[in-house]
């Protein structure tokens, strides 16, 4: 390997476990263990534990904490009490998304910020520059904090052996901490497989530990593979793919995300004129002829014309049909509506179908 | 880990293997092809009949994570399509230089750029990692 990649605290058990390691937004990470479909399965029908320690997280502390975070984010942080997390967005002033993020309200005037392992450094700066006059001290904590993923309608069941009752009670996109084989631990009822789960943050020297602990209490190691697609079934957006710089967030179709009665924040013009006048959207698809459509494949409508791009496609593990996400003109986005996707400089008809493909199961 | 590299067939270093009987061949992809790949999910297969030269593309595997396009090793002429691999796909992991064959062609005489086990076995450790 011609650069050097970056290693999660995780990495050695990744090896041990015999892990299919690839590199992913400049990390070293398991892509698959056994295989991509074993382990969405073990997700959708057990419980599954995801290395995600290469996401970044940020802490924002301090008497103007909340404030900065209506500012900088789209959510409404005001409505988000201590001890609950939730999904948010920042956006630049144009609408275009510089990330999706969850924000975490651990303690008065004390949030974690968590995003996308490719963009800590874009995030950071971007933060950054909207501090101004703002009271908050940010922290960048992604080297130190270990962050591990236990999803699936077991999760809660096999924590619960772990860390006791707080395994139950902790409602949906709750908070807290707790402790786990004995080391100090922040629990939240989040994550982005669209089954009940729970995210684990701990110090590094404490993530080995945890992840062995899972594993024993019955969770299946996933990698990064049947991540992606067990987030594409329920359509949870991915950065780099349905989100980047250049798509808004109703394109996206996670406009929901966006509070535009909270009052003015940074993109909150522009997306206050966007709301009702986008010209493209993220549809789901099935492909109804022969071929399984990927990222970036050209769409276009039955006479030939461009319409747009495949943002995701694959086989879904659970439909067991080549489904795919493609950002297309909004002309073509009413369900029933058929175009081509180009595979191999061939048209293969697929057709819009209901989005999401698969209902998230959360415990709310 | 180590790959299967039976010492019978010839490859490509596009990890396709060829099984040589006179004027007759059987075709796959190897051992390291389908680990890589993952579980294959769909294949395409071109029909009996079909002619290619040495090195054409012939067809496209697909995991659920990626997709492989297929090249022959030999030129020839499709004279039998593995119909049970279209509908198994997992015969492609589960046994790919046995029950998950792909072609049977007869041959052109014109070759590829075929390595033997032991060259092709050194290509494979070269660029795994």
């Amino acid at each position: 390997m011609s650069t050097q990649l970056l290693k999660t605290v995780l990495h050695g058990e990744h090896l041990r476990l015999n892990a299919r390691m690839v590199e992913f937004g400049g990390w070293d990470m398991p892509v698959q263990y056994t295989g991509i479909i074993d382990e969405h399965r073990a997700v959708r029908e057990r419980a599954g534990i995801f290395d995600v320690s290469h996401m970044g997280e940020f802490w924002v502390s301090g008497r103007d904490a909340l404030a900065f975070l209506q500012h900088v984010t789209t959510a409404d942080i005001s409505q988000l009490g201590v001890g609950h997390a939730g999904y948010a967005l920042f956006c630049r002033p144009d609408g275009g998304v510089v990330d999706d993020l969850f924000v975490y309200h651990i303690e008065n005037e004390r949030y974690l910020l968590v995003v996308n392992a490719s963009n800590i450094a874009k995030d950071w700066d971007w933060i950054q520059s909207h501090v101004g006059t703002f009271a908050v001290t940010l922290h960048n904590a992604s080297d130190t904090t270990a962050l591990i993923a236990l999803q699936g309608p077991h999760a809660e069941a096999q924590l619960a052996t772990l860390v006791g009752d707080i395994a139950v009670t902790l409602p949906f996109h709750g908070v807290a901490s707790a402790t786990l084989a004995g080391h100090a631990v922040t629990l939240a009822r989040t994550g982005y497989t669209g089954e009940d789960g729970f995210e684990i943050f701990s110090a590094n020297s404490s993530a080995v530990a945890i992840w062995r602990a899972l594993l024993a209490a019955g969770a299946t190691p996933c990698g990064l593979g049947a991540r992606d697609s067990l987030r594409f079934e329920p359509c949870l957006a991915l950065y780099g793919h349905e989100l980047n710089d250049d798509i808004n967030p109703y394109e996206a179709r996670v406009g929901w995300a966006v509070k535009l009665g909270k009052g003015t924040f940074v993109g909150s013009a522009a997306l206050n004129r966007l709301k009702t006048d986008y010209t493209r959207r993220v549809v789901a698809f099935e492909v109804t002829g022969k071929g399984i459509a990927r990222g970036s494949y050209a769409v276009h409508a039955v006479d030939g014309t461009p319409i747009g791009e495949v943002t995701t496609g694959m086989p879904s593990p659970t439909l067991g049909k080549p489904l795919g996400l493609a950002l297309v003109a909004r002309a073509y986005t009413a369900e029933g509506t058929e175009f081509d996707i180009i595979i191999r400089d061939k048209p293969v008809r697929a057709v819009v179908v209901k989005y999401p493909f698969y209902q998230s199961r959360y415990k709310k | 880990m180590s790959f299967k590299t039976p010492s019978n067939l010839k490859y490509l270093n596009s990890h396709e293997w060829i099984l040589i009987e006179g004027n007759t061949a059987t075709v796959g992809i190897t051992d390291y092809a389908q680990d890589s790949l993952g579980d294959v999910v769909y294949i395409e297969l071109p029909d009996v009949g079909a002619t290619f030269a040495a090195g054409a593309e012939f067809g496209v595997v697909e995991s659920v994570k990626a997709s492989s396009e297929l090249y022959l090793p030999a030129g020839g002429t499709v004279v039998a399509v593995n119909e049970a691999v279209k509908e198994r796909t997992e015969l492609i992991n589960t046994d790919p230089f046995g029950a998950g064959w792909m072609l049977k062609i007869t041959l052109s005489g014109d070759m590829g750029a075929l390595l033997d086990a032991t060259a092709y076995a050194a290509y494979v450790d070269s660029i795994k990692h």
